[in-house]
């Protein structure tokens, strides 16, 4: 028995176990109501755990570092997630190949729409440099666009934050926007989320539709490429 | 389910070490992917490669059960953006405005893109 409760929440906060079950329970509620809305895009179980955690990690005082401690055994499997994109991707390959030209010309046109949208849209703003470089590359996973803004001397952190924010836009406008646009391809609609927003447009696009996923996975690997070697280039034309 | 787990590993393991000692600028997991896909795909070519993870419903279920929960391995690196919103605030609305609108852009440029492509490449097949 403890005597004192604040000596066991000293240990407990501590320790990987706390961080790692509250990360999991707030997931499995969020998936849970995100399945009885049936997939609705504004109940994105991604968006619901990251400020309900955010939130009690506020709350508690507890700083990002040991969160961390115990969240990581679950960052970690981001790797062999995107290895195990190879299993989709084998099971259609048949429909893949046949798309081969449609999805190369809609990689390149697609990655160089996200970099120069966004860039050009700053610049208009009126933003200084510093702020207008960081999220140039936003449409790419985090670790690939903290590693480009790190090379443009930019603000990796603030890269960060317009790649997850960009992530959970489009994760919740793709599906209103698309079914208003009245496109059924879901292989058309599942390249573009992949392209637009890396892993979190592509689980959401898995929770869609199959074929979906298999195309955004496709996406998110290629455009990861397109895009480092892209921004620098977009960066020297476009900004002065 | 071990063995299966052991080979996604084992080909992030190898995109790692061929990118670290190659310098590629590709994340290691994406040449783990091609790796595997290769694997899967050489199998169904010569037998004897089918055993283990290789055999059955192995790898692909192993594969399919870690895809199936895409979203929560993004919350933990999402909750450390949530931390730091507070860079947000001297530009926040400008920037969110911005976000926002690219976002539309890049999907439908993206979908109608493959959509035109796809639509030229079959009518200038022979019928």
């Amino acid at each position: 028995m403890s005597e004192n409760p604040f000596a066991l929440w000293v240990y407990l906060s501590q320790s990987p176990l706390l961080w790692l079950t509250v990360t999991l329970l707030t997931y499995a509620i969020a998936d849970a109501v995100s399945l009885a809305t049936h997939r609705h895009p504004l109940a994105n179980p991604v968006l619901h755990s990251m400020w309900i955690i955010g939130a009690f990690l506020l709350l508690t005082g507890t700083s990002y570092t040991t969160y961390f401690g115990g969240a990581q055994f679950v960052h970690f499997l981001l790797g062999p997630a995107t290895v195990a994109l190879a299993v989709p991707l084998y099971e259609n390959r048949k429909v893949v190949v046949a798309a081969i030209v449609p999805m190369l010309v809609a990689l390149v046109v697609g990655s160089v729409t996200a970099i120069v949208s966004v860039v050009l849209l700053a610049e208009a703003f009126g933003l200084p440099r510093g702020v207008i470089l960081s999220p140039a590359p936003k449409s790419v996973t985090a670790g690939v666009a903290m590693g480009i803004s790190e090379s443009l001397h930019a603000d990796p952190s603030l890269t960060a934050v317009a790649v997850v924010l960009t992530g959970i836009m489009a994760a919740i406008i793709v599906t209103p926007l698309m079914n208003r646009a009245g496109i059924t391809d879901f292989r058309a609609r599942g390249f573009a989320v992949g392209i637009a927003a890396h892993g979190i447009g592509t689980a959401r696009a898995f929770q869609v539709d199959a074929m979906a996923g298999v195309f955004a996975g496709i996406a998110m690997s290629l455009n990861a490429l397109v895009t480092s070697l892209l921004v620098p280039l977009a960066v020297t034309l476009l900004v002065r | 389910m071990i063995a299966s787990l052991s080979l996604i590993l084992l080909c992030q393991l190898i995109g790692e070490i061929a990118v670290r000692g190659l310098g590629l600028p590709v994340p290691g997991p994406v040449i783990g992917l091609l790796l595997l896909l290769i694997l899967l795909l050489a199998r169904d070519r010569f037998a004897p490669l089918a055993r283990g993870p290789l055999q059955g419903d192995g790898v692909e279920g192993a594969s399919r059960g870690l895809l199936a929960h895409l979203s929560l391995l993004v919350v933990p690196a999402g909750v450390g953006v949530v931390q730091q919103l507070d860079l947000l605030t001297q530009h926040g609305v400008a920037i969110l405005a911005i976000l926002a609108v690219s976002v539309v852009v890049t999907l439908l440029v993206t979908v109608a893109t493959f959509l035109v492509a796809s639509r030229l490449l079959t009518r200038s097949d022979p019928p």
